[in-house]
């Protein structure tokens, strides 16, 4: 880049606008416009080139329910998704309105009646599973949170509990969720008995299998974190001989926040992908019943309607990511 | 004699090593007076820091101890405050808030708020820094946070100031012009200091007396020499004093001629603090920085750093 050498001569306004063009034209130079291209134009062309192909090879599958959908039929049922969650809601509030206008006419007759509203009785939407799937992967994941940094930072504060509980972790952190999955259901049958019970059972076999399964990344990362603050840090807390409390908070946990974040991210990009393992697997409500009904239900629609639901499984999992960068780049001081 | 203010006896240090302990230090003696100002030099890896972290409490003698107006030390403390060779400033705290954290943690009971408040802008006043109350450690320049270190060590009124080359990773004109605000402020507040350094010339013009030490293992103190000149002193009237040059040429025998070259006696090892940072100022190589001349009065100039 060239800077503005500026002569200050106003009996020369000429050169000045010439020098005005010539720093207009410098921030359209050739590496200017590189690095649009690399932030937009890329990008761009590597999505349509995929569509393209997907468009093109998709018709050569064919399947038990027909040629494999391409980019048309999927953006077609995307639509009509779309449009069976409006018709529905159209449907539930008019279900509503007309239990409105029947109980006005009931205490109009008889003042002392006792009236009540039902909720609509219809099976979730597209858009309903994915509003519970976002809420049990985010209770999943806050459970996860919470008893993975304090932990994490117990072990590495601590070596001799670390040498303790490494064998453990070491061995849990694979396991994949199809096996936590049938110990956490009857678990969670024989244990959670309740009348009038606060969570619907196959929410918490859910969120506890994600919890199971998300824990590790940030329990590791925060440990190694936490082990890992510059000795001469600690050597200040020492002199200044901060309590425990003002240490963990003012020197380890400071220090180790960027390590934190990075497992909270991973640990979040796994939940979301075992949460919707864990709904086919379970039957619970959720996306992943959503696939797994189109898959029993077997139309020539339901290989469409599954890619939708891949498609918007996939976009939901890179928002979440990238939402926990921002909160990443407001907490942490490196950022 | 009246009784030290501080006083090693017979210190002997012996870390565990994977083949069998290691003596780095041997019946270390050392007594030092209210507000002196001593100066630790030695080979690169002869135990300087070990010694420097035996007295903040950092490390445990294995044998004699270390006394400090009559009290044992035992563990770290603020009252033996240290600045660290590399600033240790918490990254994520702002000038001010590293200096408070130091002054919230000392003087909790004895200062109203507002006092703290002042007495840490006094502190960051004191070394110049009162302009970068909000900045990061990242922000500023390395000799601008090495100055935030000893305002931090100095804002907790300690009995004695640790520092472990201090001015070691810094560049000769930030070090010359940091090297006279030391000089008046511990003129100022009479405080006592142990600084190490690899610096004749710093040794020379910063101390009361310049303790040296042999090479390791089983480093102990070799010679020990009084600098009598004059204070408040001046690095370029001290340039040609016979005298001055006279303390240079000593230090420099006991370091080159008495205790020549450690490589060949100690076998390679491993360092465990930062010392290899400066390149320029390592004893590795067997060199001492040792200037020409003194360098220039840099505190008339500003340092360039400090125009950035
Ligand atoms: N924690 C430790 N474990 C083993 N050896 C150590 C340890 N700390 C220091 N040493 C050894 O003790 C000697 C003195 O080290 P140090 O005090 O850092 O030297 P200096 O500060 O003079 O350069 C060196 O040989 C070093 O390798
Ligand atoms: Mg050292």
């Amino acid at each position: 880049m060239t800077t503005f050498n500026q002569t200050h001569n106003p009996s020369r306004p000429l050169a000045q606008a010439q020098q005005w063009l010539r720093a207009v034209s410098d921030k359209l130079t050739a590496r200017n416009l590189a690095s649009t291209a690399r932030q937009l134009l890329l990008p761009a062309i590597g999505i349509l080139l995929f569509l393209g192909f997907w468009h093109l090879a998709a018709p050569q599958v064919e399947t038990s329910l027909g040629a494999f959908p391409g980019p048309a039929q999927v953006l077609e049922q995307s639509g009509q998704l779309w449009q069976e969650h409006s018709d529905q809601r159209d449907r539930a509030a008019k279900f509503v309105t007309m239990q409105e206008q029947r109980n006005e006419r009931i205490l109009a007759e008889n003042p002392e009646a006792e009236v009540k509203i039902r909720d609509y009785p219809g099976a979730p939407t597209f858009l309903d599973q994915i509003v519970t799937s976002l809420g049990t992967v985010l209770a999943g994941f806050m459970l996860a949170t919470v008893i993975a940094v304090p932990l994490g930072i117990i072990i590495g504060l601590n070596r001799h509990f670390s040498a303790a509980v490494n064998p453990l972790i070491q061995i849990f952190k694979p396991v994949s969720p199809l096996a936590w999955l049938p110990l956490v259901t009857m678990v969670v049958s024989a244990t959670y008995v309740s009348d009038d019970p606060m969570f619907e059972k196959s929410f918490l076999t859910s969120m506890i299998t994600v919890t199971l399964c998300s824990l590790w990344p940030t329990l590791i990362n925060t440990s190694v974190g936490v082990a890992a603050v510059n000795p001469d840090l600690l050597n200040v807390s020492k002199v200044l001989q901060l309590s425990f409390w003002t240490h963990v908070r003012k020197v380890v946990l400071p220090s180790s926040i960027p390590m934190i974040f990075t497992g909270l991210r991973v640990s979040l990009g796994i939940a979301w992908m075992v949460l919707i393992a864990a709904e086919m697997l379970a039957q619970s409500p959720g996306l992943g019943k959503f696939v797994w009904d189109e898959f029993q239900n077997g139309s020539s629609q339901s290989l469409s309607r599954i890619m939708v639901a891949v498609l918007a499984i996939g976009f939901i999992g890179f928002l979440l990511d990238r939402i926990m960068l921002l909160v990443q780049k407001k907490v942490a001081w490196n950022e | 004699m009246s009784k030290p203010h501080l006083e090693l006896t017979n210190v002997q240090m012996a870390f565990d090593t994977p083949t069998g302990p290691f003596i780095a230090l041997e019946n270390v003696d050392l007594k030092i007076r209210k507000g002196e100002f001593v100066s630790l030099i030695g080979h690169s890896g002869c135990g300087k820091s070990t010694v420097l972290n035996i007295v903040a409490g950092l490390l445990q003698a294995t044998r004699g101890g270390c006394v400090l107006d009559g009290h044992e030390v035992n563990t770290p403390g603020p009252e033996r405050a240290v600045v660290f060779q590399n600033h240790s400033l918490m990254p994520w705290l702002t000038v001010y808030e590293n200096v408070e954290l130091a002054v919230q943690q000392v003087f909790r009971k004895s200062m109203s708020k507002a006092e703290r408040r002042d007495w840490i802008l006094h502190n960051l006043n004191l070394v110049n820094m009162g302009h970068a109350l909000d900045k990061r450690p990242g922000e500023i320049s390395g000799g601008m946070a090495q100055r935030v270190g000893i305002a931090r060590a100095l804002a907790m009124k300690p009995s004695v100031l640790l520092m472990d080359e201090p001015f070691g990773a810094l560049d000769a004109l930030t070090r010359a012009h940091l090297q006279d605000s030391l000089m008046e402020i511990q003129q100022d507040l009479n405080s006592t200091v142990i600084m190490i350094t690899h610096d004749v010339d710093e040794a020379v013009l910063l101390s009361d007396r310049i303790v040296m030490m042999t090479n390791g293992p089983a480093a102990t103190v070799g010679e020990e020499l009084h600098i009598k000149l004059p204070r408040p002193r001046n690095r370029v009237a001290l340039a040609d004093h016979p005298e001055y040059v006279h303390y240079r040429q000593a230090v420099l025998s006991f370091l080159y001629e008495k205790q020549s070259f450690p490589a060949k006696q100690t076998p390679p090892r491993t360092e465990p603090g930062a010392d290899s940072a400066t390149e320029e100022a390592d004893g590795d190589a067997g060199t001492f920085t040792v200037h020409a001349a003194p360098s220039g009065r840099t505190a008339l100039a500003q340092p360039a750093e400090e125009n950035a």
